[in-house]
């Protein structure tokens, strides 16, 4: 009798948690061992916000009418120059290879790193938005509404670029199809983003752009992984 | 167990090759052998459920698997030409890493243990991004030992080993052919298996 008998019978012992496990612990350990990749993003953020202030001139009616629009589009636009590390180093490094012929179920194991993906990214992006919305003015209700705002936005940000990420691996000037793919299914959450914002300044309610965010936010995460995953097969083939 | 009939690939609107058919047993090997380009890369993609044939099945004890078949990813191990390290992982991490992806349950200790088998005591706690091209090759051939998997997929598996490398790879199938695994291995090295455990197969 061989020792693999034992083995044959239970095919799949690995559960989907496990999987969402596995990828976020480890994109975030690879995460915070590159810190310094993470820093120039952020940077970014706050450079590309930064030059707004300075370009149209110190009008507080202009730089507050601006400021969520602004805020908003260089978060779409450090989303998208952070997005080829979903998957390009382990697409190259045959990691990739190896993650869908795991026993765990793919979509969950890119489930766990578009969640690495977005604590590394989006997390301290909307944590330093409050910051960043002095410089348009912005006051104490409108700051708190904007950075729960990004909250709930920038993680639908990662799930539909995961996507985009997925089908331009291995093309060639797959940074520029990338943008031209992901940036039109940005175009919701932008307007729902910005528009949170601007409630608040007028002074009504930001509750019914919010929860238009939760409910993409909530789609996006079901359908995501999955499309994902069927792009990331195709890829490999 | 495993067979193929009638196995057909084209690359890029190329046939590569077609009509392949084999069957492999219990403690037994298929050495792949062929000229670079002959498409032995994309035989063992096929077998590791990697890419879909053109033509032609894959079946395991009978029943016919598709790529990605869960049956398939429970029963393979696939090492291809990419070792799938991580540079800011440790030696030690990445099998523990690659081990885990695998749904087995691996420590620190077995991790280092597999690695001191393949002579890397000395170089477990350094980053991958350090390693030489032979210990990184070593490195990832460390899970094999780790990852009961009833048949294995190996890619060119001696590319950067030297001969002591060679040596311990030898053994490492040995013993595994031995315990009832199987191995589809291509290759442009003789391998020192037993020859009754050995297939040959040979693309044009």
């Amino acid at each position: 009798m061989s020792p693999f008998d034992a083995v044959i019978p239970d095919t799949m012992p690995a559960g989907t948690w496990g999987g969402v496990a596995w990828s976020a612990a480890r994109d975030l350990k690879l995460a915070l061992r590159s810190k310094a990749e993470l820093g120039v993003l952020l940077l970014f953020y706050v450079i590309v916000v930064t030059l707004f202030p300075l370009g149209v001139g110190p009008e507080p009616a202009l730089l507050r009418a601006l400021g969520p629009g602004v805020l908003w589009v260089a978060a779409l636009l450090t989303s998208l120059l952070s997005l080829p590390r979903i998957f390009a180093a382990d697409f190259g490094d045959g990691t990739l290879e190896q993650i869908a012929l795991s026993p765990f179920p793919l979509p969950a194991l890119i489930s766990g790193k578009i969640g690495a993906h977005w604590a590394s990214t989006g997390l301290p992006l909307a944590v330093a938005s409050p910051i960043l919305g002095l410089q348009f003015g912005l006051r104490g209700d409108e700051l708190s509404v904007l950075a729960l705002a990004l909250l709930l936005g920038t993680p639908t940000l990662s799930l539909l670029g995961a996507v985009g990420a997925a089908l331009t691996l291995g093309v060639r000037a797959g940074g520029g199809l990338l943008a031209l793919l992901v940036l039109p299914l940005y175009v919701p959450i932008l307007i729902f983003g910005a528009g949170a914002v601007e409630a608040v300044c007028v002074g009504l309610s930001a509750a019914p752009q919010l929860s238009l965010l939760g409910a993409g936010l909530l789609a996006a995460a079901v359908g995501a992984p999955m499309a994902a995953a069927a792009a990331v097969r195709i890829a490999l083939d | 167990m495993l067979e193929a009939q009638h196995l057909a690939a084209q690359r890029g609107g190329v046939p590569l090759f077609k009509d392949i058919a084999f069957a492999l047993n219990r403690g037994e090997a298929l050495v792949v052998t062929g000229a670079n380009g002959s498409g032995k890369t994309t035989l063992l993609r096929m077998v590791a459920g990697l890419t879909l044939p053109s033509a032609g099945t894959l079946g395991w004890s009978g029943a016919s698997v598709a790529p990605f078949d869960a049956t398939l990813r429970a029963m393979t191990l696939y090492i291809g030409h990419a070792v799938a390290l991580k540079d800011e992982l440790t030696a030690e991490e990445n099998v523990v890493s690659l081990a885990t992806l695998h749904g087995a349950a691996v420590d620190m200790a077995s991790a280092g243990a597999a690695l001191t088998h393949w002579a890397l005591e000395r170089q477990r706690r350094l980053p991958a991004r350090v390693l030489s091209q032979g210990q990184r090759r070593r490195v990832g051939l460390a899970r094999l030992r780790l990852v009961r998997r009833p048949l294995w997929v190996l890619d060119e598996p001696t590319t950067a080993l030297d001969s002591a490398g060679i040596a311990i790879l030898h053994g490492v199938l040995k013993s595994h052919l031995a315990q009832g695994g199987m191995a589809v291995i291509a290759t442009h090295q003789e391998l020192a298996l037993p020859a009754s455990a050995q297939r040959a197969l040979s693309l044009q």
